[in-house]
């Protein structure tokens, strides 16, 4: 049989028009349409904001042990391994000194107060993300009340983020943390982490959904923390901005960090 | 042919181990998985509710969904910070597998692992999600 350019246009054309249509009804029967239609909304006490944002009044914290009691109850609300050693360290919220924390601004004659000053340091929950950009399956991303946030079932492990992070926020499990955590000391309403996954401070947002205050805030001196909404002028965060002077880390790469702090400057470390 | 007779014999032993599993399981048929609804939270809420179905959504629906409701669960949490779940009923739960799931079925190894055993089917939520089992001691 011969067909003409013609004749094959016609064939071909109903035959791509009999094509989609199947698919669409096997489309909308074939996988059976959803059940029932799945509805959630927000807890009704959950602490709204634009962006959160932190400060941490470094004058607040006098001895080693209140910095240490923020540590705890950071890592031990999340279920933070502890390896002992650099290499594996997994953290949410650690200590670094001053030309670490702030680099390009420390000089010869800084106090030596300062210089050995452990500052509390962690995520910054930025404006603009560096590690939410580079990440290729959207596991970090940033919601819309300004939390930089992780999804560990999205985690692939590539580490694009912490090549990303400006401030080495973020943290690879090389293993299982399972090894390193006291199974019968953990904090049994939260998960742990699994070898393989990028893990980071997500600004407490179990305990924002339940009306709480993040868990090194609530551990921390009085004022030691000052947690809120930046873009609320009523807020702490920014009653506590319009009292002293703040200094944030690497602002000239333009991440846009959210976390302040007062370095000192007050009658305690004044000398 | 060569060595027929070798060869044949071979084969047939081959034949013979390769199929044993089927030989040797020939009437006994494995039985149906029954995931064990038998907690003190359940029953508690089966007492208050004055039913049996008492699940966050009908069982059938349930038995044949419960994957599908909590990646939906997972990405309404985790992405949308909506923790709150309102059921076909009308009722609402907090959306956590580990503090709401397992707050009723306690029982793991009775209520999960029967059926993804039976299935072969190996979810990796434990990975990460502390099964109730694991309360005081390690797994």
């Amino acid at each position: 049989m011969k067909i003409d350019r013609r004749q094959f246009f016609k064939v071909a054309g109903w035959g791509a028009a009999a094509g989609v249509t199947a698919m669409n009804v096997v489309g909308r029967f074939g996988s059976g349409g959803r059940a029932q239609a799945f509805e959630s909304m927000e807890t009704p006490e959950t602490v709204k904001a634009k962006q959160f944002a932190m400060v941490v009044d470094m004058s607040k914290f006098k001895t080693k042990d209140d910095i240490q009691k923020v540590i705890y109850a950071c890592h031990h609300t999340h279920n933070v391994p502890n390896w002992g050693n650099p290499k594996d360290e997994v953290k949410w919220i650690w200590t670094d000194t001053y030309k670490h924390v702030f680099p390009g601004q420390e000089s010869p004659f800084l106090d030596e107060a300062f210089k050995e000053m452990p500052f509390l340091v962690m995520c910054n929950h930025c404006d603009h993300p560096a590690c939410t950009r580079v990440c290729p399956t959207k596991a970090t991303f940033k919601r819309p009340d300004g939390i930089v946030m992780m999804d560990y079932h999205r985690c692939i492990g590539c580490r694009f983020c912490m090549a990303a992070c400006p401030f080495g926020a973020r943290s690879f499990n090389w293993r299982d943390p399972r090894l390193a955590l006291n199974m019968n000391d953990l904090n049994m309403e939260y998960p742990t982490r699994t070898k393989g996954v990028v893990e980071k401070c997500t600004f407490c947002d179990e305990r924002i959904a339940q009306g709480k205050q993040p868990a090194c805030v609530e551990a921390a001196p009085a004022g030691g923390l000052v947690f809120g909404d930046i873009d609320d002028p009523n807020s702490d965060v920014r009653k506590a901005l319009a009292r002293t002077y703040t200094i944030r880390r690497k602002p000239e790469l333009g991440t846009g960090p959210n976390i302040y702090y007062v370095i000192g400057g007050g009658e305690t470390n004044a000398g | 042919m060569y060595n027929g007779g070798k060869i044949i014999i071979g084969l047939a032993i081959f034949l013979g181990i390769a199929t044993l599993p089927f030989f040797s399981n020939i009437g006994t048929a494995v039985k149906r998985p029954e995931p064990s609804l038998d907690t003190p939270v359940i029953k508690e809420v089966q007492a208050q509710l004055g039913r049996k179905d008492v699940c966050v959504e009908p069982k059938a629906f349930m038995q044949a969904n419960h994957m599908r409701l909590l990646n939906e669960w997972r990405d309404s949490a985790l992405r949308q910070n909506k923790r709150l779940y309102i059921s076909s009923d009308g009722r609402k739960f907090t959306i956590s597998l580990q503090n709401t799931c397992m707050h009723c079925h306690s029982n793991k190894k009775e209520f999960c692992d029967r059926c993804h055993n039976y299935m072969a089917v190996k979810p990796y939520c434990w990975d990460c999600h502390i099964a109730p089992k694991e309360r005081g001691g390690q797994s």
